[in-house]
């Protein structure tokens, strides 16, 4: 099943696993090459689930690749809010993995999505935030924690 | 790919990305020797899995970065897909004018090459 995090908000680190969108998605399709209707629609779930979301390999706070990690880095360094955000790891699902592949029309691990429109990989993600661009974008989609008034209590299960 | 070269992965993406796209600047790194004891290299035998590349070419004009990005995964997407093939692959892609204002920027040494 796809295993959502909640970035926390500082430092990244004690992300809390919070029930997976669709727990029956792993059951239900297996060994299948193309991209299924209900693949489909499980990544559309997990592309909404959050207005900022990242398919990453390994979980917010234990990345398994230097690609996902530098990924979360600069989410964190955005100061993205971490009950905008969630991160599905593609090593927990075969079918995820594959299959966002295919969504995406793009080969790798990490992908990001912001507002359900895919922004890039780890490359696009890490000169957008040299250039600005990134910062700019996550601010108009008002997407990123506010420094006072606001409760952002790490380590806490959090829904939208 | 010729079987006598060494590198032949790295042989075949200079030679689609050069056909394909007439790059003015085309620059190709082995990072593989940096990832072989990574989790995901156990059972490879290969000396060419990940790729750094640097092209400036006309034919990313008025292409955002994913369209930039996806032309060339489909231009590798044969050596992407195969077992053992091509496992990562960085990209970065300029027009002959970012390359140029890049450099710039180097030369003024506004660009932070510790971050991220």
């Amino acid at each position: 099943m796809f295993a959502r995090t909640i970035l926390s908000r500082q430092v990244l680190r004690p992300a809390t696993r919070i029930a997976a969108p669709t727990p029956s998605f792993a059951l239900s399709f297996l060994q299948r090459r193309l991209l299924s209707d209900a693949t489909r629609q499980a990544i559309d779930k997990a592309v909404a689930s959050a207005p900022v979301v990242l398919f990453m390999k390994g979980t917010p706070e234990t990345p398994q690749c230097g690609f996902s990690r530098a990924s979360i880095q600069v989410l964190g360094m955005q100061g993205v809010d971490p009950t905008k955000f969630a991160a599905f790891n593609v090593l927990e699902d075969q079918e995820l993995r594959q299959g966002i592949k295919e969504y995406s029309d793009w080969p790798t691990i990490p992908q990001l999505y912001i507002d359900k429109e895919f922004i890039g990989g780890c490359d696009i993600i890490i000169s957008m935030h040299q250039n600005g661009e990134l910062a700019k974008l996550l601010g108009e989609k008002k997407v990123l924690a506010v420094e006072e008034g606001t409760s952002a209590s790490e380590g806490e299960d959090k829904k939208e | 790919m010729s079987s006598s070269s060494t590198t032949p992965i790295e042989d075949v993406i200079r030679e689609k990305i050069t056909a394909a796209l007439s790059p003015s600047t085309l620059e190709i790194y082995n990072d593989s020797h940096l990832h072989s004891h990574h989790k995901a290299m156990e059972n490879s035998t290969s000396s060419e899995t990940h790729f750094r590349l640097i092209i400036t070419s006309e034919a990313f004009r008025s292409k955002m970065q994913p369209a930039r990005h996806r032309l060339i995964y489909s231009l590798l997407k044969d050596e992407m897909a195969k077992e053992g093939g091509i496992h990562a692959l960085q990209l970065r892609t300029m027009t002959p004018e970012e390359e140029e204002k890049r450099r710039a920027q180097e030369d003024r040494g506004t660009t932070c090459k510790g971050d991220a």
